[in-house]
């Protein structure tokens, strides 16, 4: 097992709050593993993903530490990619999805244009956007929130970072788009044998595919472990209900039901 | 007496200079007291479909009965007289009030529009829709914007229920809730249905959470009712792709280990 990042003590408070959005984190990150962070709203958990890439607003105040193993903080964009829940406020609306997908890689790869160019259509290809050749003269407004997201992950990956960060990237997608985002980044993680922290506020969704969960709740760690562990015999009152809380198609319904 | 009765509904829209149908010949009733859960992926027309029921926008084609009434047909002082038996509660309900108002006052409009109680008695109503909903009175003062997400949602419904509808269309009403919250606001709406007979159109993309509170789900697909039937006989052993689709997406919660990199330590 090997740490990629140590976090310890580490405490966010953003300016002119008192509370903390994060409260003495103690969490380590492993290498190649699939990561869940899972919490409901103010948890800390988008502060954490934040935090880990590096892209805290200015003025907060910050204490403990990320002991990266390779020595520094991964650099955004190269090292580390990053999904966020709105592919339409992540993209940039007057460059064609080609043109998005190729700057990263141009820029971090060094690669020319000619070169980035043929880059992001291989990308295209890889997060299965239909008509990947017209894809890259199309607009984000014209495709869809799916396909949207994943020009969004096309881009984020392609500069082969290490490192990929989902923040809630399926929560504004309907269910079966959803499906398809979270298949989607399994296989592409798996492919290149990547890192992925992938925040949620879904704990099903998560159970399906994360290695590790870490459960939060108003800043504070609850809990973390193996995937099944946490499932199978939560050890806090607050998983337990978190789990308890999950409605899926064998919970009992509500209402009464005629003729049963 | 079948409290709605959609007919032939048809809605197309210009999109690149094509015509789509949002909505497609879509055709189905809803009983008193009864919750139809309607529900289909981005795009399948349910939206659209619920906006032309409360009359935000114009069918091209097709009749409803609201009422025993051509609810198309009506306008003007009619429309706005019969809208209180048809409300709505929306999944962004921020965007939904005006964010300066205070808890009174949203819960206030319905009553003075309406004019359900006379202007002496509207505070103790307000207190009483309030108490409906689970929260204390001494809410009515606050600003929208200082109560909770999940506070805010049960606002809404008091708002919806100050008019005593028949009937109240629920467009993703608990989608943007936490989910520890999301299953006590399905709690409160069942309760007032059992309680006051009132019908509910659910639109969701979430079939767990429509699975919860509906006699009967309606599967919609690019603009087309695809499926209609009680809860269990869709869910269970769905006839359309889309009915598939919809139910193979519904995350399960899994507790055996999955492989990775941690299987092995």
């Amino acid at each position: 097992m090997n740490r990629l990042c140590e976090i310890r003590d580490l405490s966010v408070t953003y300016r002119g709050q008192t509370a903390p959005a994060l409260d003495r984190i103690e969490l380590d990150i492993v290498t190649g593993e699939r990561l869940a962070i899972i919490g409901e709203s103010g948890s800390g958990k988008s502060t954490l993903a934040r935090g880990i890439a590096g892209l805290l607003p200015p003025g907060i105040r910050l204490s403990g530490e990320m002991r990266w193993s390779s020595g520094q903080a991964p650099a955004p964009g190269r090292d580390l990619g990053f999904v966020f829940q709105d592919p339409s406020a992540s993209l940039n609306p007057v460059l064609t999805v080609g043109e998005q997908v190729a700057e990263g890689a141009r820029r971090h790869l060094g690669l020319s244009w000619k070169e980035a160019h043929a880059h992001a259509l291989r990308m295209l290809e890889r997060v299965h956007i239909p008509q990947p050749d017209k894809a890259m003269n199309a607009f984000p407004h014209q495709l869809s929130g799916g396909q949207r997201q994943r020009v969004a992950i096309a881009a984020a990956l392609a500069a082969k970072p290490g490192i990929l960060i989902a923040d809630e990237a399926t929560s504004a997608l309907d269910m079966v788009v959803q499906a398809q985002i979270v298949s989607l980044l399994d296989e592409l993680v798996r492919e290149a044998g990547m890192t992925l922290i992938f925040i949620t506020h879904d704990i099903a969704l998560a159970s399906g595919f994360a290695d590790r969960v870490a459960i939060f709740k108003d800043g504070r760690l609850v809990e973390t472990g193996p995937t099944s562990a946490v499932l199978a015999s939560p050890r806090e009152a607050y998983t337990k209900t978190l789990i308890a809380s999950h409605r899926d198609l064998t919970t009992p319904p509500l209402i009464r039901e005629a003729g049963l | 007496m079948t409290l709605l009765a959609i007919k032939n509904l048809s809605k197309r829209f210009s999109s690149g200079g094509r015509r789509v149908a949002a909505v497609d010949d879509v055709s189905l009733t809803l009983e008193p007291g009864e919750t139809l859960g309607l529900v289909g992926a981005s795009g399948s027309g349910k939206s659209t479909l619920a906006r032309i029921l409360m009359r935000l926008l114009p069918a091209d084609a097709g009749s409803i009965r609201f009422e025993d009434e051509d609810w198309l047909a009506l306008s003007g002082a009619d429309l706005r007289r019969r809208r209180a038996r048809m409300q709505m509660v929306f999944q962004d309900v921020l965007g939904a009030f005006n964010p300066r108002a205070t808890v009174a006052s949203v819960l206030d409009d319905p009553l003075r529009i309406h004019a359900i109680v006379p202007k002496a008695e509207r505070p103790k109503e307000i207190a009483a829709l309030l108490d409906r909903v689970g929260l204390p009175a001494s809410y009515a003062d606050r600003s929208i914007r200082e109560v909770s997400g999940g506070q805010r949602q049960r606002i809404a419904i008091a708002r919806a229920i100050a008019t005593k509808p028949s009937l109240i269309v629920l467009d993703e009403a608990v989608s943007a809730l936490d989910v520890s919250i999301r299953g006590k606001i399905l709690e409160l709406l069942v309760e007032l249905q059992e309680e006051r007979g009132i019908s509910y159109l659910f639109v969701s993309h979430d079939l767990a959470v429509l699975r919860a509170v509906s006699h009967r789900i309606a599967v919609m697909d690019a603009g087309r009712l695809t499926e209609t039937g009680p809860m269990r006989q869709v869910i269970e052993n769905p006839q359309s792709h889309a009915a598939m689709a919809l139910i193979h997406a519904v995350p399960r919660l899994v507790t055996e280990p999955t492989e990775g990199p941690y299987r092995d330590v």
